[in-house]
């Protein structure tokens, strides 16, 4: 199955984000602590893209795909006609140097790499996309 | 979508959190805390029974106050997160950086020990 949802690039929608993901997996996933996991990863994704990417313009669109196979992984997509952000080349800063420096940010890409089993980029018909996937027993 | 109640108890400042935090929330709780540290509180506890979700950037607004928490002797402790919530802490080791307990009546006892 296959879900789909489009969202303005303003903070303010993180939430409908949310509720999309809980509304699309609620019969795929039973656990509470897994679903919130998967919902606190693209969040983060989107949430980074929203500010980093697209200065929290509302006029800028993503598109959040969520593909639930018969056998297999759970993947996602988001597709950004902006450039992407590869968290793969991030370097995530120690905990206890934010701690040290009061950084409020800084911790989304560890949670992210955490909780998804993949996270990779692509190119599709001239628009980046980010697709995640996640094993769920 | 987050809403911070402040009530007094015993000389502690209580923060009950209900609702969810995430990047565009996060700025209230920086708020609540920082009127806490302005009024003078040593002890804060944070309710977050009522929290249903929290992202990094509310993860990042507890670490942002570690040092500054050390440095005026003020302690924070906080109790009744659900277990997705708690797993978040988890995921990235931040349990064994702030203090966090079950039940408030263990977060008192344990606050009542660290300003000792």
């Amino acid at each position: 199955m296959s879900y789909r949802h489009k969202i303005g690039c303003s903070l303010e929608n993180l939430k409908g984000i949310r509720d999309f993901i809980r509304k699309s997996l609620r019969t795929h996933v039973s656990s509470e602590v897994v679903m919130n996991e998967i919902i606190l990863a693209l969040d983060e994704m989107c949430s980074n893209l929203m500010i980093h990417a697209h200065h929290c313009n509302p006029d800028h669109f993503l598109e959040l795909s969520i593909d639930v196979p018969t056998k297999g992984s759970l993947i996602f997509e988001i597709t950004d006609d902006g450039e992407m952000f590869d968290i793969n080349k991030f370097h995530e800063p120690e905990i206890g140097n934010l701690v040290h420096e009061k950084r409020k940010g800084g911790l989304g890409i560890r949670l992210v790499k955490s909780i998804m089993d993949g996270v990779e980029y692509l190119n599709r018909d001239g628009r980046f996309v980010c697709r995640l996937t996640k094993q769920v027993s | 979508m987050v809403q911070i109640k402040r009530l007094q108890e015993d000389g502690a400042d209580i923060l009950a959190v209900v609702g969810e935090i995430d990047a565009s929330s996060s700025i209230e709780l920086d708020l609540a805390i920082a009127k806490s540290v302005g009024e003078g509180f040593k002890k804060i506890l944070v309710d977050c029974s009522a929290l249903e979700y929290i992202s990094s950037a509310g993860l990042g607004v507890f670490m942002s106050y570690i040092e500054e928490f050390r440095d005026k002797g003020i302690n924070m402790v906080m109790f009744g997160m659900k277990e997705k919530v708690i797993n978040t802490f988890q995921i990235l080791g931040l349990a064994d950086l702030l203090h966090i307990r079950e039940s408030k009546q263990d977060a008192k006892k344990l606050l009542h020990e660290l300003s000792a």
